[in-house]
């Protein structure tokens, strides 16, 4: 059995994803899922379906350094919204990431909404990664 | 105010009075080990109070975890308080994981239960070395029974037989060859047999191998002249079908550990385990000092093994 170093000088960072409401393209979710993986994060997958509730409650369970979510159907600018008021109901300090369909023009409502990143289709593997260490990176 | 900030007392104190968050953090730094999680033992060891812990495990997608969701949903009606520890296998080569076991757990924090995801982070075995540590903080925060649903495991991975009382093996109809194939394995640390997946066809033929499997050797390895045998149930994790009379079944098998002080036993067993993993690490810490910058200045390996060996155990 191998036993790994205790105390690693960088913790592994935790990141739980999920898609909010009846939005079903969980495709882009999947694949930042599996780019956070292997930028050494642990990630924790929710599916579908999830709720404002459902996901304060797993990140609490989970420990979670920062929330990834996914919008395609144009709810964003009420879906983002909400879903940071139920982390400050909960007195959660995490950052909030969107990715998936968000026109330029709503990016900077959304930034000024507390939203920590918003990123579009086609964004390199690193952006997503450099974007979610960024976020965890400016709360701790 | 964040838990990040508090120390490790008042961490704990917090976990212990039933704050979410705070047992979300102390289970973050029992995964990390090292001083706080041997502190975080210490301040929970006292305040435990011997909750059953269930061990599900079985090959990749046998229905582990839409068996635990299905049981999350359950217990809370026979006024239980269910925790769960998800465990899914770290990458090797960056140790980073997937925790997708949430997936088919409708979330349960409204009804008081608890699930985590923890990553293997290199531990073999189809657990992770923070497993012991978790499952004692889950029990001194009033959480029972506690479910450990492993890595999906082939035959030689069967740590979860140590660290459970009770452990469910989950089958799916068509696995008779499989059955017979893993004899020496899995079924061998199973106290209840699961055949999930009885919507489908073959699970008459699956029973009937486990019968005959059970007919032929005493399988359940750590339960020795007790005349338990394993029942074998039927499920439908997707419909819930048959999870209360597996749930029946683990609370008959957890009765028979008490009855015959096998239930003692484990959990000295289980003390004896922990201990030497702890040990374990202590060593192999101390082991890698001495190694540090060793060259052979024509010494004979034997012999600088055994000079080493009298300094580390003196
Ligand atoms: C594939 C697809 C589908 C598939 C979905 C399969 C699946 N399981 O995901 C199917 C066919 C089912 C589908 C259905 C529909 N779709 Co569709 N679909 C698409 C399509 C063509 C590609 C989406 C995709 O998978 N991209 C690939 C992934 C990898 O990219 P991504 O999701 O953008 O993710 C990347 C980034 O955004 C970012 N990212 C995303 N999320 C996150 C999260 C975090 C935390 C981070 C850091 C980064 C990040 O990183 C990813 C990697 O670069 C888009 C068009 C498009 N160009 O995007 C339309 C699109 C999204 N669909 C659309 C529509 C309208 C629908 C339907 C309503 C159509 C209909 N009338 O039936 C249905 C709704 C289904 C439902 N239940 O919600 C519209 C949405 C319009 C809008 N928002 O204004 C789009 C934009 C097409 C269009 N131009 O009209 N769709
Ligand atoms: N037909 C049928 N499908 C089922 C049943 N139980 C689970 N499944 C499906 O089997 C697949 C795997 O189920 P999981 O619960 O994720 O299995 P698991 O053992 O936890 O898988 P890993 O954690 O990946 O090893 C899913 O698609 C489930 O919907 C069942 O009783 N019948
Ligand atoms: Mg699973």
């Amino acid at each position: 059995m191998a036993i790994e170093s205790t105390n690693t000088e960088q913790p592994t960072i935790r990141v739980v994803l999920a898609k909010l409401g009846l939005d079903g393209h969980d495709r882009g979710i999947k694949v930042v899922a599996r780019i956070l993986r292997d930028a050494g994060m642990e990630v924790v997958y929710l599916g579908l379906r999830q709720t404002t509730a459902s996901i304060v409650a797993a990140a609490e369970e989970e420990d979670a350094d920062a929330i990834g979510l996914s919008m395609h159907n144009a709810g964003h600018l009420a879906l983002a919204p909400s879903m940071l008021a139920a982390l400050h109901d909960a007195d959660l300090d995490i950052p909030l990431i969107i990715g998936g369909i968000i026109p330029e023009a709503d990016i900077p409502i959304l930034e000024g909404s507390g939203v920590a990143a918003i990123l579009g289709p086609g964004a390199p593997a690193e952006e997503v990664v450099t974007a979610v260490r960024g976020a965890v990176a400016a709360r701790t | 105010m964040s838990v990040k900030k508090l120390s490790v007392p008042e961490l704990v104190g917090r976990a212990l009075e039933g704050d979410r968050r705070a047992i979300g953090r102390m289970l973050t730094l029992i995964e990390r080990g090292g001083e706080p999680a041997d502190e975080i033992t210490d301040l929970t060891h006292p305040a435990t109070k011997g909750a059953h812990v269930v061990g599900i495990t079985g090959a990749p997608g046998a229905g582990k975890s839409t068996l635990t969701g299905q049981l999350i949903r359950h217990l809370p009606t026979l006024g239980l308080k269910p925790a769960v520890l998800a465990v899914d296998p770290s990458s090797p080569l960056t140790g980073g994981a997937i925790l997708g076991d949430r997936v088919r757990m409708d979330d349960v924090a409204g009804d008081g239960g608890f699930i985590r995801s923890v990553a293997t982070r290199g531990y073999a075995g189809g657990l992770a070395l923070s497993v012991p540590g978790s499952v004692r903080a889950f029990d001194a925060c009033g959480f029972g029974p506690v479910l450990i649903e492993t890595v999906g495991v082939g035959q030689v991975e069967v740590d979860v037989a140590g660290a459970a009382d009770t452990t469910v093996v989950v089958v799916n109809p068509g696995w008779g060859d499989a059955v017979q194939a893993n004899k020496a394995g899995l079924l061998e640390v199973a106290d209840v047999f699961v055949i999930n997946k009885a919507d489908r066809d073959g699970a008459n033929d699956t029973r009937r191998d486990l019968e005959l499997m059970l007919d032929l050797s005493h399988v359940s390895g750590l339960e020795d002249g007790t005349g338990y045998r394993p029942p074998i149930l039927m499920t439908t994790a997707t419909d819930g079908l048959g999870v209360e009379a597996m749930w029946e079944a683990v609370t008959a098998h957890q009765a028979h550990l008490e009855a015959t002080s096998a239930l003692e036993r484990r959990r000295a067993a289980r003390f004896r385990y922990e201990v030497a993993s702890r040990l374990t690490t202590r060593m192999e810490r101390s082991i890698a000092r001495s190694l540090d910058g060793l060259t052979p200045d024509g010494r004979s390996p034997a012999t600088v093994a055994a000079d080493l060996a009298a300094d580390l155990l003196a």
